[in-house]
This record gives structure tokens, sequence and C-alpha cells, in this order.
């Protein structure tokens, strides 16, 4: 909507107020969750219970996502290379397509659908039945104890789960390549090791930190700003898993651009 | 009354959400020892009220004492201190799902800095806090195992375990049933007395009002009765009725029943 004139000033300005606010409510939300994590008390008993249920939670779906989309990265580069007749060079378009990108986007989304929903639901419960009021009232910072544990949680558990997405992703590459494609073992693992350099690997581990962070305080802010009710829970879950999907994909292609940038 | 401290004091309090007035120029006092029975409508800010007074919401303007520290500058560290000297039921019992009951009333206890309770004697006071609300047997238990009546008497053990000095209690009755209504009654009560706490209670139904204001906890009986039929008095009572976030009438019993504004009069029933 475009301001056509002096008198719609008013109107643009009430309609980008909610915006802004959200905005500046998500940054206060994380800038105080980021300044718990020198603060005491640290409630290491939920860090871990949320690693448990974030990192060995999802580490089923993470595993099967990453097995098929190696085994489909597999099929459908051998396909285009054999255009050229490199099919014996599948192992690395799976390795860097995997390590680079899908690895950490796939994991990433998987992540985001299972855990910012179950936080953005978790809070948005508490605090609809007034359980984040009680906690304030009964001495309890409710950023401490509630986002900055699934922060540490899920940033510390994110990459690991890409790193292991990633070596199941190559493995149904290497059933593909092995069984369907006839490539030797010994050419598609040393077709996969050989094309990764170190910028690939800091690639492959800070993508999945930087959208572990962003997932988490997605989840925690759509759950702490809950109003109305059980429908309000709902809607809360939706946008945070829709918010952390979108925020995904921008920030993948800002960090791709990075990278880019800095290897050029 | 007049010469007793003042526990809790609004001065000219207006909150308002999204432009809309919660409570607007709300003042009061409520001196220790004292009860007060906040009524009014669905909406009239009766829950605002309550958690202005423990620091959970700000007021736009106005002012909030409690103890006599200025609540409205403060921030939500320093609030901590304040807030673990007031004990607080809300509406929903609001206990924590994940944690069991033993959990739930350990929680002020252990997280409370200004308690200074020692580990080894959280379980005793628990199972103290417990028995005083008569659920001595569902310390292993969730809140979701309970029905609501206990749920709520276990939100009453957790908001005086720490024997806080003024608790807050946000419709405690709503929604149980009239044998359950009067257990709750009959705790708040005798947390009064026994305790000898300053006590806001939200309600809109009178009978709890009329309870709490001309009943006693006997300790040898241990049950209710009438404050006046001795020499031992009840503490004195006084009503508040909210009006679309306005204080419209505060003072005894018999001056709310010799009310003759409508809408206060909407709230008095006939005493049993």
């Amino acid at each position: 909507m475009v301001a056509s004139s002096y008198g719609d000033r008013p109107k643009l300005l009430e309609l980008l107020k909610e915006p802004v606010s959200e905005f500046q409510d998500f940054f206060l939300l994380a800038g105080r969750a980021y300044r718990n994590l020198l603060r005491r008390p640290h409630y290491w008993d939920d860090v871990f219970l949320q690693m448990d249920s974030i990192g060995v939670g999802s580490l089923v779906i993470v595993t099967l996502t990453g097995f098929f989309s190696g085994a489909v990265m597999a099929l459908q580069m051998a396909r285009a290379l054999q255009t050229y007749g490199q099919v014996g060079r599948t192992g690395m378009l799976v390795s860097i397509s995997l390590v680079r990108e899908l690895g950490p986007v796939l994991s990433a989304l998987m992540v985001a659908a299972r855990n910012a929903s179950g936080m953005a639901s978790e809070l948005g419960s508490m605090k609809v039945t007034e359980q984040i009021d009680a906690m304030r009232a009964l001495g309890t910072d409710p950023v401490q104890k509630l986002v900055t544990p699934r922060l540490i949680a899920t940033a510390s558990m994110l990459p690991l789960l890409t790193t292991i997405a990633d070596f199941v992703g190559m493995f149904g590459g290497w059933l593909i390549a092995r069984f369907y494609l006839g490539i030797g073992s010994v050419q598609y693992w040393n077709s996969v090791w050989k094309i990764l350099v170190w910028n690939d690997v800091l690639q492959g581990l800070l993508k999945p930190f930087i959208f572990a962070n962003m997932i988490a305080l997605v989840g925690c802010y759509y759950g702490l700003r809950t109003t109305g009710g059980t429908q309000g829970v709902g809607r809360s879950t939706t946008q945070a898993v829709v918010a952390s999907g979108i925020m995904i994909f921008v920030l993948d292609l800002m960090l791709t651009q990075c990278f880019v940038y800095s290897a050029s | 009354m007049a010469d007793l401290p003042v526990i809790l004091r609004f001065d000219r309090v207006t909150v308002s959400f999204d432009g809309v007035a919660a409570l607007e120029a709300v003042s009061f006092e409520a001196r220790e020892g004292e009860s007060r029975v906040i009524m009014g409508a669905a909406g009239s800010g009766k829950t605002v009220l309550l958690k202005t007074a423990l620091g959970l919401v700000k007021p736009d303007s106005g002012k909030v004492f409690a103890f006599g520290k200025d609540l409205t500058g403060m921030r939500e560290k320093e609030l901590f201190e304040i807030r673990s000297r007031m004990g607080m039921l809300f509406q929903e019992s609001a206990l924590f799902d994940s944690l069991t009951i033993e959990e739930n009333v350990a929680y002020p206890l252990l997280n409370q800095k200004a308690v200074h309770c020692p580990k080894r004697e959280v379980h005793a006071r628990v199972e103290q806090a417990l028995e005083f609300v008569e659920l001595a047997g569902t310390l292993a238990k969730f809140p979701s195992e309970l029905s609501g009546g206990m749920r709520r008497r276990a939100a009453i053990a957790r908001a005086v375990v720490t024997e806080p000095p003024l608790v807050l209690y946000d419709s405690p009755t709503a929604g149980l049933d009239p044998i359950t209504a009067y257990t709750i009654m009959a705790l708040l009560i005798k947390e009064r007395d026994v305790s000898h706490t300053t006590t806001l209670m939200v309600t809109y139904r009178y009978q709890d009002g009329n309870l709490m204001a001309h009943f006693r906890y006997n300790s040898k009986q241990g049950g209710l009765e009438p404050a006046h039929n001795g020499a031992v008095q009840a503490p004195e009572t006084v009503f508040m009725v909210l009006h679309e976030g306005r204080l419209i009438f505060e003072g005894s019993q018999d001056r709310l029943e010799a009310s003759a504004d409508p809408y206060v009069r909407k709230f008095v029933k006939p005493r049993n």
C-alpha cells in the first residue's frame, strides 16, 4: 500500500505500527535470551531435557530426510551427469549439495516443523493458562527458564543432527550409486571425500547453528505472545512453523551469498 | 484498623490494553490483617488489579506501593523480592503441568531467593502446606490427575507455602460446585486466621464475600464458625466493586447492602 496523499500518512503509520512493534519485541526477546547465557541461574536440567527432546527426538525424522534426499540426489545427478559421461562423479555432487545446502536446510526445516511448533504450543499453552504469570510471580524469569534452555539446546543439537543427516544422505547416495548405477564403492567415497573443502564443512555447520538460533527464538516468541485460549495456541503454532520455514530460506540465501562472496 | 500499617496502596492507577482502559484511576489502601473482597462483572478489571498489585502488569499512570515500596519503577529482578512476600492464587490455578504437585508446591521455596529455605527442609514444608489444604496424599501426582477443586487446593498450598503476609486470590471458587467452593473458602479463611495474612479476594459470588466477612476459623473444632458470636471478631472485611475499570464502591458489607447503585445491587444477595 502506498500513501497517495498527506492524509493517508496516519493510516500507513497505523499499518506499520504492528509489524514494527513485533519486530522490536522479537529482538528484545532475543537480546534477553542471549544476555541470560551469561547470567545466573542456569537451568541445566532444562537444557538437557530440551537437548533430549530436540536432539534425540528429531533424530529419526532428520535421518530419514537425509537418507532419502541423498538417494534422490544420486538418482537425479547421475541422470544429468550421464549426458556428459561423468556418472562416476555422482558422489561429488551428492556430497557438495548435501553438505552445503540440503543437509542444513532440510534438517532445519524438519526441526522447525517438529520443535518450533512444539515450543510455540507448549509456551502458548503456558501463557493462556497463566503459568507464565505464575512463574514470574514465583520469582523466575520465564525467558531464563524457558527460552534460554531451548536456545542452547537447539543451537547445540541442530549442527549435530545436520552432520548425521549429511552422512546418512551420503550413505543413501552410495546405495543408489553402488546397486543401481554400478559405481564402485571406493570411487564413490573417494569422490565424496575429495570434493569437500574446509569452507564446505564450515558452511555446513555454521548454517544449522544460525538456523537453530532463529528456530528457537521464533518458536518461543510466538509461544510467549499467545493470546485467545486454545484457538490462540493453534494460531501461534502455525505462525511459528510458517515464519521459521520462511526464515530458513531467507537466511540460507543470505549466508550462501556471504560464503560465495568470501570464497571468491 | 486505621493505625495498622498499609500493606498495599493503589494511587490513581490506570492500566490500559490497546487503548482500552482495564483500570481507571483506581485508588485504595489495604492495611495489615485486612480482608478485601473485590467484586465486579467479567471484564471489569478484577484480575488486572491483582496482577498490577503483583507487578505483573505495569500501570500506564499512577503508583502501586506494596510493603511501602513503589513497584511502578522497579525492574523485574527487583520485583522478585517484593513478590516473595505475596502469594497468588491464579484463576485457572496455573499449576505447572510438567511438575508433580510436590514440585509445584516446592517451586517458590526453591526459586524465590528471598525465602531462604534450606533444601533439606523443603520436603517437610511442602508436606505441611499440602496437609493444610488436606491434600497430603498427592505429592507424586501431576496436576492433570487431580480434579478442579483439588488443583485449586494445591494452588493455594503453593501460594501460602512461603507464609507470605499478603495473599491474593483470583476467583478461588469459580467453576466449582457449592460443596467444593465452601471447602475452598474455608481454606482461605483458615489461612487468613491462622497466619494472620492480609487478603485480597476477587470473586463474583456474594456468598464468598459474606463468608469472608462473617466467619472465622475455629482451630479447636477445625472448621468455620460465625465470627460475631463471642469476643473474637473476624478481621475487618472491606468490599470493593469494580465497573469497567473504575472503583465505584469501597466500604463495609452493611454499606454495600445499603447501596442504591443499580450495578452494585446486582452483586448483593440476602444474607443466609
